[in-house]
């Protein structure tokens, strides 16, 4: 057997890092009382942009700038719909979705099976070479030190800034929030945000991880990352913990499959999803914790009738 | 500034118009898109919304029409109860699968049986095969509280890795090269789904399809049924002060939905995909959520929201081979047309005033 | 001396004028009462103040100064604070953080958890700055509601309807911070539908009816009845309470106990009682104390022990709604948009969610159309419900007309038990008197009515027999007549009073 649990741990980071960069932005979005279901759509427009930026400039660096402005617009129109057009949100975020998929698509149609510039690991003086630390902590791109960079940025911004604080509000009671004076409508700031993370989670995957395009390649991680806002109740550290556990079971399958395992490759592609499932479960199966940590308003339409 | 005052009642006028000023703003910017890809925009929206009913090669179109609104049809009658009393059952995908597969297992197991009842249960096994699949969703949001969107969202990835798994094993064609996919239910006789009227497309699942949008019609406006489905989507403490039920509401609108679906694969696979493969899935269990919607989740308006959204997908085949645009551009379409018919909804229950303040 | 005077103030919706040249002022360092029914236009009023709305026409002048605050943040600066009658209190989050919510520039976090420790011992308001509100109860989050304001150190204390959650100590307690903030110098405006309690704390009361101002008079020199003639316009009827002869006890629960689905809920507690045909029970309390449990219980939304509630000779704990209805066993919820009717659907299609079994509305499932229209013009006919048409929306009726019609629905169908949470909140006095009537005449009839209400007026009024609900339990019921409000105060309060 020749799975290196080191180099497991490695590579699972790596998977993980997509789905954490999107639901750390739609953590941001669900805290502020949105349900946005167009999590999957918005990563795949971030794949495809992000990746003809960096074709087409050479420059990666800018195809991640590309993919966070591609995401956060296709989310405006989310934001159009159900904060000023009051539209139902499961409704909205299917609709984007299927939207994003389909542009995708048509953007990517002469894109598949070219080879994007490469992102460069960050050198830490030798640091990799140190046994097991080295390779997990300190063989990677920028990406991924971003990625749990933000996901700190985020609890400090939830716990201890002004606005932070005025966005739990609205979140947990938006009709509380607008009697006290705070302009709901600024969500649509949060759901931007949202887009964008989602962006920089597509493009990772067309830029590094695969890294290519093809067309309906996130396969269903932007649904991962939204059982993942739930797993981690909410709260910004546990996003890494359910992140990287999805990353470790994806990629322990494929090690199963790459080392012969018996079970045929279909079952063990299953695995991910069954595994959330579970989590899934788990979690909302003790009510009273949910309802203390899921923001109240999640889902519900607001209208200042004032 | 432009503000929203909510209308006393809702205006019966807008629900009519709505449907169609979405497929117009739809056609308007689909056009402008088309312009953006560098092709003639008349020439593409031509394409998709004229040839496939009244064009050259109508005749051959109309039967394909009729061949994919029956499956958007059927699932979207099916997620319209649940939809309508919050409950999102977006697995479709996978309980359509679902039922191609336990029915299609079904059949294959009784090959070469001559019997004239070998296509109805397989028909019967095709909607248990669906039910069961979205039961699972049901018991896990009664028992747990689970969110029933994400659960059946992650049955759909379970149910296709459990396709492959099949046709790449069990189910293989024996007869058949060692190629990833079942025996042909051409060869079946008694488990085939023949068009009935040659050119027409129709096959039993659209006769089926047409008998449950009347049954679904009386259900949804004479029966309680239908009435206490309106009533837990609208109000649902009302409706637990009514009698109903929640979690018995939970597990019958899953069930209906998944069944549905699971006899829209079973047809579709013994009609017009006519066997088993990897790529059996095309996802109507995706665009029927988009038909349940545009049609409003009602049984009539889900008739002609499902005939639109098929033409569209045959128009989509046209401008694939008419101006070599990738299959899923049509998807864009399709997103967009949910788009504006959310985006105008709101003229249902709001007026627009422009201005500040009231007229004296 | 004037602190804020308003002059020919005017608003206008869609229909209806919901203040009609408002001119009155309010004095520095003087409890002012707004006195009003509902939809008098009180609320529409100090929105204006507190710059939530702004008037059409008219003027504000604060201190001598023109004033037209555009938003609440222009307000709280010039010194208005308002604690509104339902609360902007976010659950999750801790007392310190919803203050922090409701001031303009929060100093940090134990800064302020000191100031509130200090004001809350200051005014005794006492308030642990670290708890969750969720966890409060519903007296406690008042307090929070007024300390936030009282950290501004405002020049106007508005507040709404302050004690229709307090019990009668928590009211003596709330006077006492007033008449201090009076005595510094803070000016309040006191809104308030309760006369007896305007008498006792204001200088002043202004009366407003159907958004214009009826005048300005001196409670002090008038009695609750001529203050209530000059809200409501005409002289008030008293119910008439006539002698009853109890039958056998129809309704009988026994030991009934139960945890509350509700995180921030009540749980009931070994609550016993016997409802007698023919006899009206009222259950005060304060709100929070376990009604909304009490009622789901009885009325089979939740299920409790199979014995823990009898219906004439049935044991019905483990009967769902339809099962009890059948049995004859009707209720009426508080929330009437949302909960007894559903405010989409048309007063004809909310008969069905009652009477569809019970007024054979249906057959085989089938929904009987023509039925519900002729049930629902048969409730509107008799009960007086202001409307075009039974094909209206429920949203579309006004809260006292509502409530007309969800009760008449109950009481056509000739229940043996009816059961009602607050059957006169909300409502205006001429449909409340009505209310009150039909409830008595049920009883006369030989039903057995079980009222529940925070309004203790009312329940002395019209019941036979009285009990209270507080944190789940109930004292031991008794005869209504000769009980005092204090012995009712502290039974809500938890002191046993024998």
């Amino acid at each position: 057997m020749d799975i290196s649990i080191v180099s497991l741990i490695a590579t699972l980071i790596v998977a993980a890092t997509p789905i954490l960069l999107a639901a750390t932005g739609e953590l941001i979005v669900e805290k502020s009382g949105v349900l946005n279901l167009g999590v999957e759509g918005m990563m795949i427009m971030g794949a495809i942009c992000g990746f003809i930026a960096a074709v087409s400039t050479g420059s990666p660096l800018l195809g991640f700038c590309i993919a966070a402005l591609s995401g956060a617009l296709l989310s405006l129109l989310f934001a159009i719909l159900t904060q000023y057009l009051l539209a139902n949100q499961v409704a909205s975020g299917l609709a984007l979705t299927l939207f994003g998929l389909g542009l995708a698509a048509l953007l990517g149609h002469s894109y598949s099976g070219i080879k994007p510039p490469s992102t460069p690991k960050i050198e830490w003086f030798g640091l990799s070479d140190i046994p097991v630390i080295g390779p997990i902590i300190f063989n990677h791109d920028l990406m991924i030190y971003f990625s749990l960079f933000l996901v700190f940025v985020v609890w400090i911004f939830l716990r201890f800034t002004r606005v932070g604080l005025i966005l739990r509000a609205v979140g947990e009671n938006h009709d509380a929030a607008h009697a006290l004076g705070y302009k709901v409508i600024r969500r649509v700031l949060a759901i931007m945000f949202g887009g964008a993370c989602a962006g920089l989670g597509g493009a990772y995957l067309s830029l590094i991880r695969v890294p290519q395009w093809t067309e309906g390649m996130t396969a269903g991680a932007g649904w991962i990352a939204l059982a993942i806002v739930v797993f981690a109740s909410w709260k910004p550290w546990r996003l890494i913990l359910g992140a990287y556990l999805f990353g470790g079971v994806t990629i322990l399958q494929l090690n199963l499959q790459a080392n012969g395992f018996d079970i045929p490759v279909s079952y063990l592609s299953m695995a991910p999803y069954l595994v959330t499932i579970v989590v899934l479960v788990i979690m909302s199966a003790d009510r009273t914790r949910a309802s203390i940590n899921a923001p109240a308003s999640l889902g519900k339409i607001f209208h200042a009738s004032s | 500034m432009i503000r929203l005052e909510p209308r006393p009642d809702p205006s019966n006028i807008m629900i009519g118009l709505t449907p169609i000023f979405a497929v117009i703003a739809t056609m308007i910017f689909g056009g402008m898109l088309f312009v953006f890809l560098g092709k003639n925009p008349v020439d593409a929206i031509r394409m998709i919304f004229w040839d496939p009913v009244f064009g050259e090669h109508a005749f051959y179109y109309r039967g394909q029409i009729l061949v994919k609104a029956a499956p958007l049809i059927m699932i979207a009658l099916g997620l319209s109860f649940g939809f309508r009393a919050g409950i999102w059952n977006i697995g479709a995908e996978g309980q359509f699968i679902m039922g191609a597969v336990i029915g299609g297992a079904t059949g294959l197991a009784l090959y070469p049986l001559d019997s004239f009842l070998v296509f109805p249960l397989m028909i019967v096994m095709g909607s248990i095969g669906g039910l069961l699949w979205a039961l699972i969703p049901a018991y896990l949001k009664i028992k747990f509280n689970a969110n029933e969107i994400l659960v059946s969202l992650m049955l759909v990835y379970v149910a296709f890795n459990f396709l492959i798994g099949m046709v790449t094993g069990p189910l293989r064609n024996p007869d058949g090269f060692n190629f990833p996919e079942s025996r042909s239910f051409q060869d079946f006789p008694s488990a085939h789904n023949p068009e009935l009227w040659a050119g027409t497309g129709i096959h039993w699942g659209v006769l089926i399809t047409l008998g449950m949008v009347i049954f679904a019609y009386i259900a949804i406006t004479r029966h309680i049924f239908g009435f206490n489905v309106r009533l837990a989507g609208q109000a649902p403490r009302a409706a637990k002060f009514a009698g109903v039920d929640p979690n018995k509401m939970i597990a019958i609108c899953l069930g209906i939905s998944g069944a549905l679906a699971g006899m829209a694969g079973l047809f579709e696979l013994t009609g017009p995909a006519g066997k088993l493969t990897t790529t059996f899935p095309v996802g109507y269990g995706f665009t029927a959520i988009i038909v349940a919607f545009l049609g409003r989740l009602h049984p009539i308006g889900i008739l002609f929201a499902g005939l639109l959204l098929a033409i569209t997908y045959v128009g989509g085949d046209i401008i694939q081979s008419q101006l070599s645009l990738p299959k899923a551009s049509i998807q864009v379409f399709q997103g967009m047309l949910l788009f504006f018919l959310l985006a105008v909804d709101i003229l249902v229950n709001f007026k627009i005033r422009i201005g500040k303040g009231i007229s004296k | 001396m004037t602190l804020i005077a308003l002059n020919n103030l005017t608003k206008k919706y869609p229909g209806v004028i919901a203040n009609d040249d408002i001119t009155f002022e309010v004095g520095k360092g003087e409890i002012h009462a707004l006195l009003g029914e509902n939809g008098a236009g009180k609320s529409t009023l100090v929105k204006m103040i507190y710059g939530l709305v702004q008037p059409d026409y008219g003027m504000m002048r604060l201190e001598g100064k023109g004033f037209t605050p555009s938003e609440p943040r222009t307000a709280r600066l010039a010194g208005i604070a308002m604690v509104f009658q339902h609360f902007s209190l976010f659950e999750a989050l801790t007392v310190a953080e919803n203050i922090a919510l409701g001031m303009e520039n929060p100093p940090s976090s134990s800064i302020l958890s000191d100031r509130i420790t200090k004001v809350s011992y200051k005014y005794g308001l006492s308030l642990d700055p670290k708890r969750l509100v969720g966890d409060l109860s519903v007296g406690e989050r008042q307090r929070v509601e007024i300390i936030r304001c009282l950290l501004q150190d405002p020049k106007l204390l508005i507040m709404d309807e302050p004690t229709s959650v307090l019990t009668p100590q928590e009211v003596d307690a709330l006077f006492l911070t007033l008449r201090r903030l009076r005595d510094e110098g803070t000016s309040i405006l006191y809104i308030s539908h309760k006369l007896e309690e305007i008498k006792v704390l204001c200088e002043r009361a202004t009366i407003l009816r159907r958004g214009k101002v009826i005048g300005t008079c001196i409670p002090k020199n008038e009695t609750a009845k001529s203050m209530a003639e000059m809200m409501v316009g005409s002289k008030l009827k008293s119910p008439k309470k006539s002698k009853a002869n109890f039958g056998a006890p129809i309704l009988e629960v026994n030991n009934l106990s139960l945890k509350s689905s509700d995180p921030f809920g009540t749980a009931l507690k070994n609550i016993s009682f016997n409802l007698r045909a023919g006899e009206v029970m009222g259950v005060a309390g304060v709100a929070g104390n376990g009604q909304d449990e009490l009622m789901l219980a009885l009325s089979g939304e939740v299920l409790s022990d199979l014995n823990s509630i009898k219906l004439e000779n049935k044991q019905i704990g483990q009967s769902n709604p339809i099962q009890r209805r059948l049995l004859g066993l009707l209720t009426a919820p508080e929330e009437r948009l949302g909960h007894a009717a559903a405010p989409e659907m048309s007063l004809a299609e909310n008969t069905l969610l009652s009477g569809f079994q019970r007024q054979k509305l249906g057959r085989r499932g089938f929904l009987n159309k023509p039925g519900a229209i002729a049930f629902a013009e048969k409730i509107v006919q008799q009960f007086d419900v202001r409307t075009p048409s039974v094909r209206n929306g429920a949203k579309s009726l006004s809260g006292g007309n509502l409530q007309k019609f969800v009760i008449g629905r109950e009481i056509l169908q000739n229940p043996k038990v009816f059961i009602v949470n607050q059957p006169t909140w909300g409502v205006d006095a001429a449909a409340a008197a009505f209310i009150r009537q039909a409830l008595l005449e049920l009883a006369e009839g030989g039903a057995g009515v079980l009222v529940i209400s925070q309004d203790l007026d009312e329940l002395m009024e019209i019941s036979d027999s009285f009990m209270v609900l507080s944190e789940g339990q109930i004292s031991t019921p008794r005869p209504a007549k000769g009980i005092t409000i204090e012995a009712i105060g502290l039974m809500m309060g938890g002191t046993k009073v024998a």
